[in-house]
């Protein structure tokens, strides 16, 4: 078992995003597409610690709170917006919300 | 070791800071009015329009000293103190004050009947204070130089946004519009913050300054090379779909048709200016070194978008939806003005700069008017359900017949969008197109032109109907009355006024264009 590097760091944090990218492309449910929004950031923060500490620098690892902060605001913007569609409606899936289109 | 005598607090100015104090402080100030009884109607829209002038005038102040100080950058480097921030700062306070004055309208030309109250939701406090939080993130945004402060104003704005868009709760479409905007919106936003985490790793910085300073010295190493290419890419990407480029552009038709329509209109207007502004600073702060390397690709997407966007917009049938494919073309030409930008040996290139500044600042005036105008005829565009088909063209039947003055506005602002000389909007498109020339990019000329052409159409179509169709007989056609409050009027005749008399005499524009592109670095 080789020593992980930060190049491997890295390699897991672009696959995570590539999951999380395809997983919004793929998936109907808007709560599971709005999770991997949140796995894409994550990956990112994983990218960004890893390359903190190749640079010895500690800006990276601030960054990563201040992302943390946005994708809560996000989570809270988000799911308001999903509760206040369901409240409406009974099911949800991207399919239903096609009422705009052209 | 002591860290806490290594400390040293990074020196504040107040008074360049004051436009964004003066916005946080309208927001709440607004949102200290939950605690208290309901304010009288427009009590609230006064507020915000307040806050969002004296931002505007601060700023418009702070534009005047800086034709004798040097550009700077404050706040330990985070934020720069420039012309070309500071006038999309100015067009930002003023797409406020006109949104607060077109949302009291808006609410008050259609009470809610359903629930017996007399004030609708949009002519809640919330909105006006989501209106300042999000002139705040674009403010941020336009004066950003440091990748992470533009991050969180890009979040601040487009969580704001999301909001705002989604804001008509009885109205499906209104959701959906959120909904679409929030999902699409985040996805851009994780690919625009892995841009910038491949950069860091890169470079070892996030500010622009630092950055460019670095790419400049020539110590970056050949893998390296390939991860800023990406994370350059990535960022690209990510301010694509903001700026709603085509191939990123899917969402923009939709939100914009479902949100309500002043909401629109300040989308169309706040998310313009923000996003091109900062695009347009972080390729030329940041990478100007890099510019062989991304020019191609904002060719691309110019062709793509000035193509697409234009075609599309004369194929839809309902107004809202063209107004959002033309904005898309219109982000066209703003690309052109960067990749004119990018030809950085060139002695032009600074007009690529200073055009997509003006292009973008003029446009935002014109999609405030112009939403404006539509949600005048479609009376606010909530109507319970069948909010869709009150924009529809057929709407606009026979405007003219009932209400000149009106149309007569509406149509100079269609006509400016048109790139008709004697508007404002000729003046950005010559602009823009003129950089493009002068720096030896003839293809994107043609396709601009050709593009402008095309979307001529489209206006057209619309003033066809508003000047020459009978109005639609039988039932209660909505454009029969426009009602026309006394903030609207004012409203559409500021931006009418603003059209025509840079149109007229755009000689102001061209004397300051050349110290919009002096960066603070």
């Amino acid at each position: 078992m080789p020593e992980p590097t930060t190049l491997s760091y890295l390699i897991v944090a672009a696959l995570l995003f590539v999951i999380g990218t395809v997983g919004v492309m793929v998936r109907r449910n808007p709560l599971v597409m709005f999770m991997c929004i949140e796995l894409m950031l994550n990956a990112v923060n994983l990218s960004f610690v890893a390359l903190a500490r190749e640079l010895t620098d500690i800006d990276g690892q601030t960054i990563v709170f201040f992302v943390l902060v946005v994708a809560a605001a996000e989570v809270v913007v988000g799911l308001g917006i999903i509760v206040a569609i369901m409240r409406n409606r009974s099911s949800l899936t991207a399919d239903d919300m096609a009422e705009l289109k052209g | 070791m002591d860290l806490a005598s290594d400390f040293v607090p990074p020196t504040i100015e107040w008074f360049a800071l004051s436009p964004y104090i003066a916005l946080v402080a309208g927001a709440l100030v607004l949102l200290l009015g939950s605690l208290t009884p309901q304010w009288p109607r427009g009590w609230y829209g006064l507020v915000s329009a307040t806050s969002a002038g004296v931002s505007g005038v601060l700023a418009a102040l702070q534009f005047v000293d800086l034709s004798e100080e040097a550009p700077r950058t404050l706040v330990r480097g985070t934020l720069a103190h420039d012309r070309f921030g500071l006038l999309a700062l100015i067009a930002i306070c003023l797409a406020v004050v006109f949104t607060s004055m077109t949302t009291v309208d808006a609410a008050s030309g259609r009470t809610n009947v359903a629930d017996g109250t007399s004030r609708s939701t949009s002519d809640s406090l919330e909105h006006y204070a989501l209106l300042l939080t999000a002139a705040l993130g674009a403010a941020i945004m336009v004066t950003a130089n440091d990748l992470v402060v533009s991050f969180l104003g890009i979040e601040t704005l487009s969580l704001s946004l999301y909001v705002l868009a989604a804001s008509d709760r009885r109205r499906a479409a209104s959701q959906e519009a959120g909904l679409k905007y929030f999902i699409l919106g985040g996805f851009a936003s994780a690919f625009l913050l892995y841009g910038i985490a491949l950069v860091y790793g890169t470079t070892g910085q996030t500010s622009m300054t630092g950055i460019a300073n670095i790419l400049a010295s020539e110590v970056s190493v050949p893998r390296n090379d390939a991860m800023l290419l990406a994370g350059v890419a990535l960022l690209l990407v990510g301010f694509g779909f903001k700026v709603s480029l085509v191939p990123f552009h899917s969402w923009t038709p939709d939100v914009y048709h479902g949100a309500p329509t002043h909401v629109t209109g300040f989308m169309a207007s706040l998310g313009k200016v923000a996003a091109v502004v900062s695009l347009v600073r972080l390729f030329v702060v940041a990478f100007p070194t890099r510019a062989d390397d991304w020019r191609p690709a904002v060719f691309a997407l110019a062709a793509l978008t000035l193509a697409v966007g234009s075609v599309l917009a004369i194929v839809q049938s309902d107004v809202k939806r063209m107004l959002a494919y033309s904005s898309i073309s219109h982000a066209g030409f703003m690309l052109v003005g960067l990749e004119a930008a990018g030809r950085v040996g060139s002695s032009s290139a600074n007009d690529g700069v200073s055009s997509a500044l003006v292009y973008v600042v003029l446009y935002s005036v014109l999609a405030i008017g112009s939403f404006a105008a539509v949600s005048v005829v479609s009376g606010g565009g909530a109507d319970g359900s069948s909010g869709n088909t009150l924009t529809s063209l057929d709407a606009f039947n026979g405007v003219a017949k009932t209400n000149p003055v009106f149309a007569l506005g509406f149509t100079v602002l269609l006509l400016a969008q048109a790139g008709v000389p004697l508007t404002s909007g000729f003046v950005a498109k010559f602009g823009v197109i003129r950089a493009a020339v002068s720096t030896e990019s003839y293809v994107l000329a043609v396709l601009a032109m050709v593009s402008a052409v095309i979307a001529a159409y489209l206006y057209l179509r619309i003033m066809v109907s508003m000047w020459l169709s009978e109005p639609v007989s039988g039932g209660v056609s909505p454009a029969a009355s426009p009602v026309l409050s006394l903030s609207s009027r004012v409203t559409l005749a500021c931006a009418v006024a603003i059209t025509l008399m840079l149109g007229v005499l755009p000689t102001w524009l061209l004397d300051i264009s050349d110290s919009l592109t002096t960066f603070a670095r």
